[in-house]
């Protein structure tokens, strides 16, 4: 690892000073998954500048028909949350079976949004419960923010704050869990919320992505006969060692059924 | 460029100068000579290294040292009392013969005292789930599941070696 200075800023503004003062700096969150890339000198940036001193940035809490979870609430905190738990099962559910026990001490929602790694879980989330992305600039909507691979609408100079996920009647996650490493090599969140149903992908694209086919039918019957047919298209699907583009396409549809069926 | 990081350590206050970079399982194996954490796969996966900070399992090959700053840190050499008597979660591995090269024993007693101590009551496959990212290359983990299960869940555990 390439040395740098490290900060521990108190507040969002000293840290979005920090930010704009220094071009090469780069924000930590739980650091999962940078700390590891600094590790393989995948990036080399002159500052670090850690959220976790920033009180403010974390916890969860339920405000009117949305739960609203702080940027650098970590995984665990967000699995074992009472009002999580309660409101959106499927969400605390899937904060608990990302990576191991460790790991979900450390990680947080906004790192992992803010990574979008193609295989993490939380886009699938943010996709299929139509969350919001709440910035120190803006709200960015789920379907506005993943725009391809480790790529987002946020700036350079914008930090994630929180992470506001609407109340659905029913939800579910199904996630085809790489038996090594935890990740998802095809995850759907599947919810329903009146007439609106929202099917999100994780794992299978290069960035979180919703199956408007499968919605739509969806949408006229909630059942797992409606979608029996459907599944992804492989053309827009990734391959590597774990997976071909076709089988993830199957994956998809096999997955979103399981979600319908358990939600 | 180093700068002063300040922590407790086993229940004692400690300072080392560190450079940003160090890892805590660095800081605690190189500088204040606590062997005991080991480093396994230095890439978040096999959990050698797992010690508590403020109470909760991490691994430390994955955490700054400059992130320990102020923050309370148990590792293994912190578990028995100072008369040797074994951690309850130590005498169970030994009990239950947990180990048999003993490479990945620390960060897996760490993580077992985190298990007991968010799981009361957990059962066999919640232990081995809880698991996940404690690896033992010698495949001992019948043992290993028992002790931690003998901690978290005495009922849940057969007598069957002294069968």
């Amino acid at each position: 690892m390439h040395n740098f200075d490290y900060h521990a800023p108190k507040s969002l503004d000293a840290a979005l000073t920090m930010i704009s003062d220094r071009e090469e700096a780069k924000i930590i969150a739980g650091g999962m998954t940078l700390l590891p890339t600094l590790k393989q000198r995948l990036a080399a940036p002159s500052d670090l500048i850690d959220l976790a001193g920033i009180a403010d940035l974390r916890g969860v809490k339920k405000d009117g028909n949305e739960i609203v979870i702080g940027a650098m609430t970590c995984h665990n905190d967000v699995a074992t949350s009472d009002i999580v738990k309660a409101n959106i099962p499927a969400l605390a559910k899937l904060a608990g079976i990302i990576g191991d026990p460790a790991v979900r001490h450390r990680g947080t929602i906004g790192g992992s949004l803010a990574n979008s790694d193609p295989a993490a879980d939380y886009p699938g989330a943010v996709m299929g419960l139509n969350g919001t992305i709440v910035t120190n600039k803006r709200s960015i909507k789920a379907d506005d923010y993943f725009l391809g691979l480790f790529e987002t609408a946020l700036e350079r100079d914008e930090i994630i704050t929180s992470v506001r996920f609407p109340i659905p009647e029913r939800a579910a996650y199904q996630k085809f869990r790489h038996p090594a490493s935890g990740y998802a090599v095809v995850g759907v969140m599947v919810s329903k919320t009146g007439a609106d149903v929202r099917v999100g992908v994780t794992g299978a694209g290069p960035c979180a992505f919703r199956m408007s086919e499968m919605e739509a039918a969806l949408a006229k019957s909630f059942t797992t006969d409606a979608i029996k047919d459907l599944k992804g298209n492989a053309d827009d699907l990734l391959s590597d060692i774990h997976s071909t583009n076709e089988y993830r396409a199957h994956l998809v549809g096999v997955l979103a059924r399981r979600a319908v069926a358990e939600a | 460029m180093t700068s002063k990081v300040t922590l407790t350590v086993n229940g004692k206050e400690r300072s080392a100068d560190v450079e940003a970079r160090t890892l805590l399982a660095e800081l605690l194996r190189d500088q204040l000579g606590l062997t005991g954490t080991h480093v396994g796969c230095d890439t978040t996966q096999c959990g050698c290294c797992v010690v508590h900070v403020d109470g909760k399992a991490v691994k430390s090959c994955t955490m700054l040292a400059v992130q320990a700053s102020g923050k309370q840190v148990t590792t293994i050499e912190g578990l028995a009392a100072a008369d040797g008597t074994l951690h309850p979660m130590q005498e169970a591995f030994r009990e239950h013969h947990g180990l048999q090269c003993g490479f990945c024993t620390p960060g897996m007693v760490m993580m077992g005292i985190d298990i007991a101590n968010r799981m009361p009551g957990a059962d066999e496959k919640t232990v081995r789930e809880q698991l996940e990212g404690n690896l033992c290359r010698c495949t001992g983990y019948q043992g290993i599941v028992e002790a931690i299960l003998s901690v978290a869940n005495p009922g849940a555990v057969k007598d069957h070696h002294h069968a």
